[in-house]
């Protein structure tokens, strides 16, 4: 199965597959939909071995390092976790990874042209959930022809994907690893989305969300990546990072430039955004995130789980105040009353919400030999069922 | 099996004692060892807590479902009688409460079964009074000023406390360790046993 590997997995490279039609969660539906995805591996001949990557508010499909046509490697997103070796192991697994509905890297988005006007759709996109950006996986999966998920794995965003997977197609998913997310944002975090979606809306160039003939909302978007930025780190991490130390200068200019190294790390997060975000994808990931309740027809969180036969890892780490600890514990406490297969562990680390991204030992600790411990899930599935 | 085999350390008894195919919640599950042989040979549906991380990733290892959690946080996520049987095995000398463990334990489960080594042991007594410092045996391994053990108690005390959280001990089986082997002994419990296992009910699902 290895032997045909070649670079550093055996990648599909981007593809993207079109569906006629969408049907959102909220009504209305959506024609000729695109979805950019990429897998990496093969699928076993039983189907067992395909894992679902979901990835979070700014990715895109490209979750593993592959070799590009002139030679070169281009990383992946989460390619600490997703390669030949690695815990999502590309060797054993299907890896399978797309680009979210309403997004801006080759799925149908805001940034798309509306078939209807020949222009962009703007702010006209219909406002997509969570559940739609399942949905149009789950589609996506259909087509590909992987019929079952021996895991469902995403972190933050990518985490209530995989929490929604497994509610709304229970039978196809063997298990699902939450990292790092929730069941539903609290007031902090949806204010936090506030602040960035205000200063998105506020841009002199948003013009109404149909700036793509002229100059973009560039000021607006990267104000809203630096507060983003803000509350992946934790304070202990940026105190490390950066302290009071100053740029380049031994004083203070005394003058608005930036000068704290930390000033300097905002910036050019938000400058390197702009290059490759849309400000109106910002605006529609973030109103999903806010009205993402997994257990929102529930009149108590346990009920959801009740017949669940999907396991359940979630993990969580000390200093992530954003998706703090408290919300998963909440969710595990739901699915332990009901007697669900739930695993949950919180991992010490130092580094904020962004640790799922910079925390790949202590995950893989976890998380590879939880999705070992699925090989022949969907025989004992039926044995037990 | 014979009743030697039966009787290979105190987990194994633990083990006799839980009955095939029923919902088993682990508190203080370790590696997972426990629930892993009540899984594999007595086809129980079995859920872990745990506080460390060897253990937590062990039991993942094993394929165990298991929650990290402090057991002197309580176990407020777990319903009422959610568990045939809940088992706190060497645990209940290392929590800061263990009252509030046993009556969490006795909510949560129809039976629990609780294990702890028995300070009232003749060597333990014998140490204390003849070279007058704190025991250190096989059972109670640790220097007072290095150890998880924590709440040390007897028999006797834990049939106290077991009254107190409003439980009933509806079985007590004493244990002697030696190198070789793991004894039952009858009378004089209090005094010869090292090791004890309680099965506990509370009184008011036994008068139910």
């Amino acid at each position: 199965m290895t032997a045909m590997t070649a670079g550093p997995a055996l990648a599909s490279g981007p593809r993207t597959l079109r569906l006629r039609s969408v049907e959102l969660a909220g009504g209305g539906r959506l024609d000729d939909v695109e979805v950019a995805y990429e897998t990496y591996g093969e699928l076993a001949e039983d189907g067992d071995n395909a894992v679902l990557v979901c990835h979070a508010l700014s990715g895109d499909a490209h979750v593993a390092a592959s070799d590009a046509d002139d030679g070169t490697t281009r990383p992946g997103w989460w390619d600490v976790m997703v390669g030949p070796g690695k815990a999502i192991d590309t060797e054993r697994y299907f890896v399978i990874c797309s680009n979210v509905l309403g997004g801006c890297s080759g799925t149908t988005g805001p940034g798309s042209t509306d078939s209807e006007t020949g222009e962009p759709f703007g702010l006209k996109f219909p406002l997509v959930t969570i559940e739609d950006m399942v949905d149009v996986q789950a589609a996506l999966l259909d087509a590909i022809g992987v019929p079952r998920l021996r895991a469902v794995v995403g972190g933050s965003m990518g985490g209530m994907q995989a929490l929604s997977w497994a509610l709304r197609y229970p039978e196809r998913v063997g298990s699902c690893i939450g990292i790092a997310t929730t069941w539903r944002l609290g007031a902090q975090a949806i204010a936090f989305n506030e602040v960035g979606r205000t200063a998105i809306l506020g841009d002199p160039h948003f013009a109404g969300g149909d700036y793509y003939d002229g100059p973009r909302p560039e000021h607006g978007l990267a104000t809203a990546r630096m507060v983003g930025h803000i509350t992946y780190l934790s304070e202990e991490s940026m105190r490390a990072k950066f302290g009071r130390r100053l740029r380049e200068r031994d004083a203070h200019a005394f003058d608005f430039v930036t000068e704290f190294e930390v000033e300097s790390y905002l910036a050019y997060q938000g400058r390197k955004f702009v290059e490759r975000f849309d400000a109106n994808t910002y605006l529609y990931m973030t109103k999903a995130m806010d009205y993402f309740d997994l257990c929102a027809n529930a009149t108590d969180p346990s009920e959801v789980f009740a017949w669940s036969p999907v396991r359940f890892l979630l993990l969580t780490f000390t200093s992530d105040w954003l998706f703090p600890t408290y919300q998963s514990r909440e969710i595990v406490g739901a699915m332990q009353r009901v007697g669900a297969d739930v695993t949950f562990a919180e991992i010490e680390s130092p580094y904020g919400h962004d640790a799922f991204l910079l925390e790949p030992e202590a995950q893989a600790e976890v998380m590879a030999p939880f999705l070992g411990s699925l090989d022949g899930w969907r025989a004992r599935r039926e044995v037990s069922s | 099996m014979t009743a030697q085999e039966l009787l290979r350390g105190d987990l194994r008894l633990v083990a006799s004692l839980v009955p095939e195919g029923s919902r088993v919640l682990d508190l203080g599950c370790g590696d997972g060892t426990l629930l892993a042989h009540l899984h594999d040979e007595r086809s129980c549906a079995v859920r872990g807590v745990e506080l460390s991380r060897e253990g937590i990733v062990e039991c993942v290892r094993k394929g165990i479902p298991v929650v990290q959690a402090d057991l002197d946080e309580g176990l407020a996520a777990v319903g009422d009688g959610a568990f045939d049987t809940v088992v706190l095995s060497q645990t209940l000398q290392v929590v800061r409460r263990p009252d509030h463990v046993l009556r969490e334990m006795l909510r949560v489960g129809r039976t629990g079964i609780v294990s702890f080594p028995n300070f009232a042991n003749w060597r333990v007594r014998g140490y204390l009074a003849l070279r007058g410092r704190m025991p250190v045996s096989e059972t109670i391994p640790y220097a007072w000023y290095d150890t998880p053990n924590i709440h040390h108690t007897t028999i006797r005390d834990f049939e106290g406390l077991c009254r107190e959280v409003g439980g009933v001990v509806v079985d007590q089986i004493a244990l002697v360790s030696s190198r070789r082997e793991v004894r039952q002994v009858g009378v004089l419990a209090n005094l010869r046993a090292d090791t004890a296992v309680a099965v506990v009910a509370s009184e008011s699902r036994l008068a139910r």
